[in-house]
């Protein structure tokens, strides 16, 4: 009956219920979630009338979120890189044709690749990527550095096959000579995705990781087998991050967490003010030929406010005079990194136990009620600037997309706080 | 409440999350008098859910010191007139408009009377964008939602920020940001959000004829919209406003580490603090400060 309303995020208790199910093995066919979730009897508990029933682990999932959520903002005082170029290096060697992921290593770590792209693009909108590929021990540059992410996906999705070792080196020394070029206030970063279990080099990799040092290249690497030393000691020496996939869920989870800005460090990237142009959108009619294409093009694009050079596509830099060319929203994109809203605090139980005291009924959010069944007060949580409650979905739809406090927003007298051009 | 079969539920389903601007500011400056301007507005919302039985409006009132939901049509009890006198929708969203204005009023009281004009249009955008989360959490058989801004104060430079977060949030969630803006200026937020969400940004040339506007432009559903020739942008303004100054500018200096924009040269970033450059990274800082001067 309650199609919209009372859904949980727990899955209903009707255990006959076919959505439901389909819901929770998140769209997987049956013989594709043996494999996602192997002790499913785990997760399940006996109720009062002797049912069976998932246990109710939302509570539980939102504590470990929000301790994530708390180490992630007391370190967001650090400046951050927010120009970053980074490669992203694949292992196509023989390794990566192993089917312990499924369908194979390698089409995982292309799947997922393509979704970290474009996530990447989505909180760097003025970073760039380029993408190497190690096989038969020799290294390509399958994509320079650029800021289109459907470019990178399509080039990779169309060189997907593996052969022969690979070489750590052989990529490093590759990624090394595009990397000293850029200019000195963007952070230099290599992300390694390494099937194989050895490297295969022509000289001595320990030069390498220390001109990679020197040339303050951060190298982090992701592995798909098991620990190997080398690439430990290159990510301990260049300040990168170094770790080993589970399964495909947990790959996902590692690649991800390259995604957000990494915090600057001073002798990394040196700060400096770079000149940028604003370009306007030209008008629908206006024929024009474009310095990027060398076509004529009716309407669309943008005209460098320098040169006068028509371009089609933002962000990008003026053919002609070599402009930095941008629009405002890119850069309003990367401003919640810089002005991130509080972590809200639970509500104590204490508190949400006393009759005294007059709670809100409703998430100030969403309206969702936060009363349960015996209408007694749920679980909350409440800002700390604006005293306002809100439910723990609206909690975490907030801080990771939203990055807006509702209450703080609709309220003119707390405007002051928020730290706005200063 | 509404128990509906699956099949019901076509592409055609809207949910219209209106966000109305109550500021008095603006309302006492217009050419269109609030009133004029509601009787617009009640009957576009009753058309909106005679074109679909499922359709769902739901309005959230945008004031000078706070925003709050002012009606939900889910939540309505019963659509019918009460013994002859106006209908539940209108009776009920005039009702809690009127303790919302004056709830409004009464906060600005103790809150420093500054002339400010403009209304908290990031509030009840963020408050939307909750709103529509809980819609998509509730299941895979939910209405369209979209948002209809119903603007007329000009733009508070103050929540740029907030607004762009708020548009690119709506932007991840595939939610369009269409705009009606009353105010004599364009407005370069809702140009901006509706813009990139792929929404309409409409300024009415007759503000009499506003119902006719919003039933022809704003009442269609996303599904019909593909074979729709709505109105197209004439030109968004992209420039962006420094941070020292609040000046246009179309060309200026970002700052690598935090980006905050700046129209000239500085030793210093003012937002996060970093030094920029050394002795001669300070040379030629100097030689782009004459060539500005020059200009």
């Amino acid at each position: 009956m309650n199609n919209g309303e009372e859904r949980r995020l727990n899955g209903g208790a009707e255990e006959d219920d076919d959505d439901e199910d389909e819901e929770n093995g998140g769209g997987l066919e049956a013989w594709e979630r043996a494999y996602a979730d192997e002790r499913s009897w785990e997760s399940l508990q006996e109720d009062e009338s002797g049912l069976l029933r998932p246990i109710d682990n939302t509570a539980l999932q939102h504590a470990q979120y929000r301790r994530r959520l708390r180490t992630a903002t007391t370190t967001a005082r650090i400046q951050k890189g927010l120009i970053r170029y980074l490669f992203i290096v694949i292992d196509l060697s023989r390794g990566a044709a192993e089917m312990d992921f499924r369908p194979s290593r390698m089409a995982v770590v292309a799947k997922q690749v393509g979704a970290f792209i474009r996530e990447f693009f989505d909180q760097n909108p003025l970073s760039q990527v380029g993408l190497v590929t190690i096989k038969d021990g020799v290294s390509h540059c399958l994509t320079d550095l650029g800021g289109s992410p459907e470019s990178h996906v399509k080039a990779l999705m169309g060189k997907l096959e593996c052969s022969g070792d690979s070489s750590l080196q052989n990529a490093l020394d590759l990624v090394h000579g595009y990397l000293n070029q850029i200019p000195s206030y963007g952070v230099r970063e290599v992300l390694i995705l390494y099937s194989s279990l050895s490297t295969c080099d022509p000289g001595d990799i320990m030069e390498t990781i220390q001109q990679c040092k020197k040339s303050k290249i951060r190298c982090s690497v992701i592995g798909l087998t098991a620990e190997i030393f080398i690439c430990k000691h290159l990510c301990q020496e260049t300040g990168g991050s170094y770790s080993v996939a589970l399964d495909e869920s947990h790959l996902k989870e590692l690649i991800l967490e390259h995604a957000p800005p990494p915090p600057a460090i001073a002798e990394f990237a040196i700060a400096n003010l770079i000149k940028m142009g604003f370009p306007q959108r030209a008008a629908e009619g206006s024929v024009a030929i474009c310095s990027c294409h060398k076509e004529a093009k009716v309407g669309g694009g943008y005209t460098c406010p320098r040169c006068k050079a028509r371009v089609c596509e933002l962000p990008t830099e003026c053919r002609i005079c070599g402009l930095t060319l941008i629009s405002s929203p890119h850069l309003a994109r990367s401003y919640h990194h810089l002005f991130p809203i509080v972590p809200f605090d639970e509500v104590s139980l204490s508190l949400l136990n006393d009759p005294h005291v007059k709670l809100p009924k409703a998430c100030f959010g969403c309206q969702q009620s936060l009363l349960n069944a015996g209408n007694k007060p749920n679980l909350r949580v409440a800002c700390s600037n604006c005293k306002q409650h809100f439910c723990l979905d609206c909690d975490i739809y907030i801080h990771e997309s939203l990055h807006n406090c509702p209450g703080c927003e609709s309220a003119r007298h707390s405007k002051q706080e928020t730290p706005t051009e200063g | 409440m509404n128990s509906v079969a699956p099949k019901l539920y076509a592409d055609d389903v809207s949910l219209v999350m209106v966000v109305l601007d109550t500021n008095p500011f603006f309302w006492t400056t217009s050419s269109l008098p609030f009133s004029k301007f509601l009787s617009h507005v009640l009957s576009f919302l009753n058309s909106i859910m005679l074109l679909n039985q499922f359709n769902q409006v739901v309005v959230i009132a945008t004031g000078y010191n706070s925003c709050d939901y002012i009606y939900d049509s889910s939540l309505a009890t019963d659509h019918g007139s009460e013994n002859g006198k106006m209908p539940a929708l209108c009776s009920n969203l005039l009702q809690k408009l009127e303790e919302f204005v004056i709830r409004d009023q009464q906060l600005r009281k103790d809150g420093s009377g500054e002339g400010l004009p403009s209304s908290l249009v990031s509030g009840s955008l963020s408050m939307a964008l909750c709103y529509i989360q809980k819609v998509f959490r509730s299941g895979p058989l939910h209405p369209q939602p979209r948002i209809l801004c119903l603007q007329g104060s000009p733009d508070g430079p103050e929540q740029y920020v907030a607004i762009m977060n708020a548009i690119f949030s709506a932007q991840r969630l595939m939610v369009p940001i269409d705009s009606c803006y009353i105010g004599s200026n364009n407005s370069a937020f809702l140009q901006q959000a509706s813009y990139i969400t792929g929404g309409v940004y409409l300024k009415p040339q007759q503000l009499d004829g506003l119902f006719q506007y919003l039933s022809t432009v704003f009442a269609t559903d996303l599904h019909s919209r593909r074979f729709l020739q709505l109105p197209k942008s004439v030109g968004v303004d992209f420039r962006a406003s420094c941070f020292c100054h609040k000046k246009t500018i179309d060309m200026g200096y970002v700052c690598s580490v935090c980006l905050s924009i700046f129209c000239k040269h500085h030793k210093k970033c003012s937002t996060c603090g970093s030094v920029f450059g050394q002795a001669q990274a300070d040379a030629s800082g100097s030689s782009r400060k004459r060539k500005i001067s020059e200009t």
